[in-house]
C-alpha cells in the first residue's frame, strides 16, 4: 500500500517534470513561430526577383536588396576563408601538439573568455587595427578580418571538441603501424573529426552573417549604388540594410524590412542545411 | 572523392581570385570616381535620394554612410570622405580637428527640417505652446518636478505627462535643447529617448498623455497617428504649426533648422563632385520634398551654388552650434556682404 502511493507520487512528479521540459521547448518555439510567421505575412508581397536584384531606393516599391545580399555573401565567404584555416590549425595545435603543456591550458581559458566578449568590442578592435593602423580603410577585407576574429574563438573551441572526441586508441593504432604524427593527424584524426569541425564552423559562420554592431563600427555603408568590386571595396550587409529600412519614416519600408529578414533567414537556413548535409556525408563515410 | 575535393578547391580558388582580380576601381572611395558621403541620420534620406537619382542620371557611383553628424565630421576631418551631411553647423572642436587633418571645407545648406512637437490625436486640450512653456517642461530643473499637464497651464487636466524625444547623441536633440532650453545638450533626463523616429511615433500614438519631439519627416509620414502642435515664440506671437510651407518661408520658428553638406575643397576640384553639387541645386528641391523634408527657397540654392563656385570656405553660421531663428537666406546674404 505504502509503496504504491509513493509510486503514484513519484509518477506524478515525473509527469510534471516532463511537461515542464516540454513547455521549455514549446514556448520559445511558439514565440519564434509567431515572429517568423508575422514577418512572412508582412514581407512576402515584396519578395520577388526584382527585390533581390535591385539597388536601394527612396521609394519603397523600387528599393532592392542586391548590394546588401552580395555584400553579405562576399563578407561571409571571406570570413570563412580566413577563420577556418586559422581556427582549425589552432585547434589541432592545442589538442594534438600542445596537450600536455600548461601554455595550451592558459590559451584555452583565454579563448573561452574571448568567446564571451561582446561583438561591438571586436568592432572597435577592427576599426583601430584593420581600418586605421593597417590602412585597409572601410573595406570588405577589414570587415571580414573583424568578423573572423569574432568567430575564431568559437571555431577553435568547436574544432577542439571534435578533435578531442576522436578515441586515443585510433591514434595509438596509427602510431603502431609506423605512421608519423603528421600522417596520423592528416589521415586518421582529421577525417574522423571532420563532421564535428564542419558543424561547428558553419554554425559560427552563420552566426556571423547576422552580425550588425561590429560592422557598423568598422564602417559598413548604408547606401551604395553599386556592388562591391573586390576585397578593398566598400560594402554593406543585409542586417544594416534592414535596420535602415526600419528607421525610415515611410511605413511602406517596413514591408521591405520584413522581406529582407526573410532573405536573411533563408540564407542562414541554407548555410545550416549545408552544415547538416556535409556532416552526414562525412559521417556516413566512416561508418 | 578526389573529384569532389578538386571541385571544392576549385570553387574556393575561383572565389578568392575573383575577389582579388576584379579589384580595380573600387579601391579607395575618394580617389576613384566614386563620391563618398557620410554623416547625419537626419540628412541621410536626403543624401540617399539625391545619390540615387544622380547615379541613375550620370552613372557615377556614390556611397552613403550613416555615422551621425559628429561621426561624419570625424571621418570628414581625417580626409576619409568627400562630403558629410550635418543636421547642425560645424562645431569649434570639429573646426580644430579639420584644421589638424588639413581638410578645408565648403559649407552648403541644402534643406530645412522643422523639429516637430507632437501629441496623441485624442489629446483635446493642447493646440499650441510657447517656447517658455516648452522650456519649463524640458529644462534640467523640470526633472521629477514638472510631471503633470496642469503644472504648465492651469486649465490643462491633472494628468501625468509622458515625454518622448530624440536621444542625446543626436543633432536633433542638440538643436532642440539649444532652441528651447537655451543651452545646447541640456535637458531633463527622465524622458524616453530614441534615435529612431518610428519608435517615438509609436510611443506617442499609444499614450493619450504623451508629448514628444522628432524630425519633421516622421510627422509628415504619420499625420494620422500623431498631431503636431503650434509653437509660439512668446505669448504675443501667433502660434505656427509645422508644414512644408511654414518651414520653407521661415515662419515656423524657432525649431526650423538648416541641414548641410560639408564638401572638402579637395573633392570640390573633381568634376563629378561639381556635377553632384549642380545636381542638388537643380533637382534637389523636388527630391527633398519627396522624402518629407523641406527645400530652401530657390534663391537660396543660387546663393549656395555661387558660394560653391567661388570656393568660399569657412562657416556662415555661428561658430559654436546653431544660431536660432534665422533663415539660410539672411545668413548667406550677411556672409556675402561681410566675409569673415
Amino acid at each position: 500500500m505504502k509503496i504504491s502511493t509513493a509510486d503514484a507520487n513519484h509518477r506524478w512528479g515525473e509527469q510534471l517534470f516532463r511537461y515542464l521540459c516540454m513547455a521549455a521547448v514549446l514556448i520559445p518555439l511558439l514565440i519564434l513561430g509567431i515572429l517568423v510567421l508575422d514577418t512572412f505575412i508582412d514581407g512576402l508581397e515584396r519578395l520577388s526577383w526584382e527585390f533581390l536584384s535591385s539597388f536601394p531606393s527612396r521609394i519603397a516599391m523600387r528599393a532592392g536588396f542586391w548590394p546588401a545580399l552580395v555584400g553579405s555573401i562576399y563578407l561571409i565567404g571571406l570570413t570563412a576563408l580566413i577563420a577556418i584555416p586559422v581556427g582549425v590549425g589552432a585547434a589541432i595545435y592545442l589538442n594534438e601538439y600542445g596537450e600536455q603543456h600548461w601554455f595550451a591550458d592558459f590559451i584555452e581559458i583565454n579563448i573561452a573568455n574571448l568567446a564571451g566578449v561582446p561583438s561591438v568590442i571586436y568592432g572597435l578592435l577592427g576599426l583601430e587595427l584593420f581600418v586605421r593602423a593597417s590602412g585597409m580603410g572601410r573595406s570588405l577585407l577589414a570587415g571580414a578580418l573583424t568578423l573572423a576574429l569574432l568567430i575564431l574563438p568559437i571555431v577553435i573551441l568547436a574544432s577542439r571538441e571534435a578533435l578531442r572526441s576522436v578515441p586515443d586508441s585510433l591514434r595509438s593504432a596509427s602510431y603502431g603501424l609506423g605512421a608519423t604524427k603528421w600522417q596520423t593527424i592528416r589521415q586518421v584524426v582529421l577525417p574522423m573529426a571532420l563532421p564535428g569541425i564542419l558543424t561547428g564552423t558553419i554554425l559560427s559562420v552563420s552566426r556571423a552573417i547576422g552580425e550588425t554592431a561590429p560592422l557598423i563600427v568598422v564602417g559598413a555603408l548604408s547606401y551604395m549604388t553599386f556592388v562591391p568590386s573586390g576585397i578593398h571595396s566598400e560594402f554593406t550587409v543585409m542586417p544594416i540594410q534592414i535596420y535602415d529600412w526600419v528607421t525610415r519614416p515611410q511605413e511602406e519600408f517596413l514591408i521591405n524590412a520584413a522581406a529582407g529578414i526573410i532573405v536573411l533567414l533563408m540564407t542562414m537556413l541554407l548555410l545550416n542545411a549545408l552544415a547538416i548535409v556535409l556532416r552526414n556525408h562525412y559521417q556516413n563515410r566512416f561508418r | 572523392m578526389n573529384v569532389k575535393r578538386i571541385g571544392l578547391l576549385a570553387v574556393i580558388t575561383i572565389f578568392t581570385f575573383s575577389m582579388i582580380a576584379c579589384d580595380g576601381n573600387g579601391a579607395n572611395g575618394q580617389n576613384g570616381n566614386v563620391i563618398s558621403l557620410d554623416g547625419s541620420n537626419t540628412v541621410y534620406p536626403v543624401a540617399g535620394a539625391i545619390s540615387e537619382e544622380f547615379s541613375a542620371a550620370t552613372s557615377i557611383n556614390t556611397t552613403v554612410g550613416v555615422s551621425g553628424t559628429g561621426g561624419g565630421f570625424q571621418r570628414f576631418c581625417r580626409g576619409e570622405i568627400d562630403i558629410t551631411g550635418a543636421s547642425r553647423p560645424i562645431r569649434d572642436s570639429e573646426l580644430q580637428a579639420c584644421a589638424e587633418g588639413g581638410v578645408d571645407y565648403l559649407e552648403l545648406p541644402i534643406a530645412y527640417d522643422g523639429i516637430t512637437v507632437a501629441v496623441h490625436p485624442d489629446n483635446d486640450w493642447v493646440d499650441e505652446m510657447t517656447v517658455d512653456e516648452l522650456k519649463k517642461l524640458w529644462e534640467p530643473a523640470a526633472q521629477g518636478k514638472i510631471t503633470h499637464w496642469n503644472q504648465i497651464r492651469d486649465e490643462w487636466p491633472e494628468r501625468r505627462i509622458e515625454l518622448f524625444g530624440n536621444s542625446t547623441d543626436n543633432g536633433t536633440y542638440d538643436y532642440f535643447t539649444h532652441a528651447i532650453v537655451g543651452e545646447q545638450h541640456s535637458s531633463r533626463g527622465d524622458y524616453t529617448g530614441n534615435v529612431n523616429g518610428n519608435i517615438l511615433i509609436q510611443g506617442i500614438s499609444n499614450n493619450t498623455n504623451a508629448l514628444g519631439f522628432f524630425p519633421f519627416a516622421y510627422y509628415f509620414e504619420n499625420q494620422d497617428r500623431v498631431r503636431s502642435i503650434g509653437i509660439a515664440l512668446d505669448e504675443d506671437s501667433p502660434a505656427v504649426v509645422p508644414s512644408q510651407d511654414s518651414i520653407n518661408d521661415g515662419s515656423y520658428q524657432p525649431l526650423a533648422r538648416p541641414m548641410f553638406f560639408y564638401v572638402s575643397t579637395e573633392a570640390a576640384e573633381r568634376e563629378e563632385v561639381q556635377q553632384f553639387i549642380e545636381f542638388i541645386a537643380a533637382e534637389g528641391p523636388e527630391l527633398i520634398r519627396e522624402v518629407g523634408y523641406v527645400d530652401l527657397p530657390q534663391s537660396s540654392y543660387e546663393m549656395v551654388l555661387a558660394r560653391f563656385d567661388q570656393r568660399i570656405t569657412g562657416t556662415a553660421f555661428t561658430v559654436d552650434g546653431a544660431q536660432v531663428g534665422i533663415t539660410v537666406e539672411e545668413l548667406l546674404k550677411h556672409a556675402q556682404t561681410d566675409p569673415s
